[in-house]
């Protein structure tokens, strides 16, 4: 029998701007909702944030509950979990998506503890299926399949909430397509009211600093990336070349990151950036399966590494077995004088 | 001050070092031939619980939820220098999602007594998701702080400075509290070699019935020669506890597979499959060609 209870996003929002992962499962959660024949809604927390939810609705909401607190202007632990949770209890979900953010890995797994239910993280699709209880044999339809790599991304597994609800699970940045709003659609805003309690306030937040993203690897149609085979600070300068010249941006491995060749914000890969470029030329990179799970989506993938055996060969269009110091000048060089 | 620490740590498959030898002949990973290491990021917690009592004193217990082989990462902890351990470990236990782990070892820490702070890695590398810490807090009904790089400690509250998107964050919280350990956060201490040669003869009651030949419990559980083998090892501070379902008052239907909300279904290993590939000649002639197609596809201008 279908269930009629909603698909929720929670929409994560940093200073007034809602991240980009809310929005992309807003985009998935409308797909899903229609799915199953329900609404869609979204969960907006902060301080002053109702003018958020016209965006949420242009990509696909039909109903955003607003919760408004000065205490929520900055996210604690919490505050937002007590929010969410009595929301939850009161309006019972049959899912809740939350965005496998630094803020959603904190809160997530604290609002499934306290409403008995099971989180699966990191999923890279999510499904509405059917499944079958192995010693019951007991059919349970319209489930949502939540599919995640695990082992180190060495195997990939579908995971089922059968008997408990909310069904929740987190998504990473860009592993979701970003549909096109559509600013003309309408929906129900909903205030909600924040009750408190003293003991949700005990935690202090002193200072913060953020940078200011320099890298946007998602909009890349060209990513060059360098791995830990560039081999130095210095060398990476060939890749950043390479990068310039074809109009591209710069990515990097995680052990390149990890070796100080590069700033994070350039990692591609299971723990950085999830990337679809046209066109990702790999330099210097093995090919990791942590790896291969940013970019394997990619429209055209070119490798060069020095090691034939190199796993990245295994997954490239377009294989150059040589010295990157030697291919990346000769390459710049055919480019530019064609 | 002194304060009393908690460890919680995971013994995993190395699924960073996959070689050649770890691959099926179908391109996939066999589990089983993978070595067992310590958590990664358990050893930045084990090492932060270390310094706090290098600071302040205090002591270092440390838990680990597993099955019988999990021993050998509590050894590990001792020859780092944790002043006690135990194995939480029961067939109840087994095949346990994040939610009916975090009760267990819930269960656990209450057997333990008083704490100030619990600290445990921010994910292990088999599982990868980050949910035990928080839904261990959760259970505990205590505050948690994630993604932690470095702390201070007054008497009553803990200061941490942690990751957030973007940058990090400085935050204050009263004890006692939770915090998850990022790998950036320090180079964990190696064993010391006095406290190895000590402990690497350190044994669980299981481990001691093995080594007399003997497979299961029921086999010494009655067996004289095994009494008084655990109750020496015990006596010179070797013997590493076992904690089953009723030494930590656990109710097992919320334990294990019975106490998980989530099932797997379906697991699919990644192969590494090849697709539609050409090799290009590293010479310039070859580039040119390359540059040439990648142009035809619209790939590149």
């Amino acid at each position: 029998m279908a269930d009629a209870s909603e698909v929720w996003v929670y929409a994560e929002q940093h200073n007034g701007k809602l991240h980009d992962v809310s929005l992309e499962l807003v985009s998935r959660g409308r797909g899903l909702a229609d799915d199953l024949g329900t609404q869609l809604s979204a969960v907006l927390l902060g301080s002053d944030v109702t003018p958020l939810a016209q965006r949420l609705i242009a990509q696909g909401c039909q109903k955003v509950y607003v919760a408004n607190d000065s205490a929520l202007q900055t996210y604690t632990t919490l505050p937002y979990t007590r929010t969410i949770v009595s929301l939850a209890e009161k309006h019972k979900p049959q899912i809740i998506l939350f965005g496998a953010s630094h803020l959603g890995r904190d809160l997530a797994p604290r609002v499934a503890s306290q409403l008995k239910t099971g989180l699966t993280a990191d999923c890279t699709d999510l499904r509405i299926g059917s499944y079958v209880d192995p010693k019951t044999k007991e059919e349970k339809h319209n489930l949502l399949q939540q599919i995640r790599p695990a082992f180190g991304g060495n195997i990939i597994a579908t995971i089922v909430s059968p008997n408990h609800r909310p069904q929740m699970a987190t998504v990473r940045e860009g592993v979701m397509k970003l549909s096109e709003p559509d600013s003309t659609r309408k929906g129900e805003i909903i205030s909600v009211p924040v009750d408190l309690d003293g003991t949700d306030m005990i935690l202090e937040i002193i200072e913060q600093h953020t940078t200011p993203k320099t890298v946007d690897l998602k909009g890349a149609r060209i990513i060059v990336a360098g791995g830990f085979g560039v081999g130095s600070k210095d060398t990476f300068e060939l890749v950043r070349q390479l990068a310039g010249t074809l109009g591209g941006e710069v990515g990097a491995s995680r052990a390149a990151v990890d070796a100080g060749f590069i700033s994070r914000d350039h990692q591609v890969g299971q723990t950085g950036t999830t990337v679809r470029p046209k066109l990702y030329i790999a330099c210097g990179i093995s090919g990791a399966i942590q790896h291969q799970a940013g970019m394997a989506e990619s429209g055209t993938i070119v490798a060069i590494n020095s090691d034939p055996q190199a796993p990245i060969f295994s997954v490239a269009h377009y294989g150059i077995v040589g010295d990157l110091n030697e291919v990346i000048p000769t390459l710049i060089k055919a480019y530019k004088s064609k | 001050m002194p304060f009393d620490c908690i460890v919680l740590v995971k013994q995993v498959p190395d699924t960073k070092r996959i070689t050649g030898k770890a691959m099926k002949e179908d391109g996939t990973v066999n589990r089983s031939a993978l070595p067992a290491i310590f958590n990664p990021e358990d050893l930045n917690a084990l090492e932060m619980a270390l310094s706090i009592r290098d600071s302040y004193g205090g002591r270092v217990t440390v838990l680990t939820m597993g099955p019988p082989p999990a021993a050998q990462v509590l050894r590990e902890a001792l020859y780092r220098g944790a002043d006690e351990v135990a194995l939480v470990t029961d067939r109840a236990f087994a095949v346990a999602d994040t939610f009916a782990t975090s009760y267990t070892l819930a269960k656990a820490i209450d057997k333990c007594g008083h704490y100030d702070i619990i600290l445990c890695g921010r994910q292990a590398i088999d599982g990868d998701t980050a949910q035990v810490g928080p839904q261990v807090a959760g259970r505990l009904n205590i505050p948690q702080i994630t993604y932690v790089e470095s702390l201070e400690l007054s008497p009553t509250a803990i200061t941490v400075c942690r990751e957030i998107e973007g940058g990090d964050e400085k935050v204050k919280c009263p004890l006692p509290a939770l915090i998850t350990v990022v790998d950036s956060a320090n180079d964990p201490r190696p064993p010391r070699v006095k406290r190895l040669m000590q402990f690497k003869k350190a044994k669980t009651p299981t481990e001691i019935g093995r080594s007399m030949g003997m497979m299961t419990p029921n086999d010494w559980s009655e067996n004289a020669e095994w009494q008084q083998a655990v109750k020496s090892a015990d006596a010179r501070g070797l013997l590493i506890p076992e904690w089953g379902a009723s030494q930590i008052d656990a109710d097992v239907t919320q334990c294990g597979f019975t106490g998980s909300p989530t099932r797997v279904v379906n697991v699919d290993s990644v192969t590494l499959t090849a697709t539609e590939h050409k090799t290009v000649d590293p010479t310039e002639a070859g580039l040119r060609s390359l540059l040439a197609e990648l142009a035809t596809k619209h790939t590149l201008d």
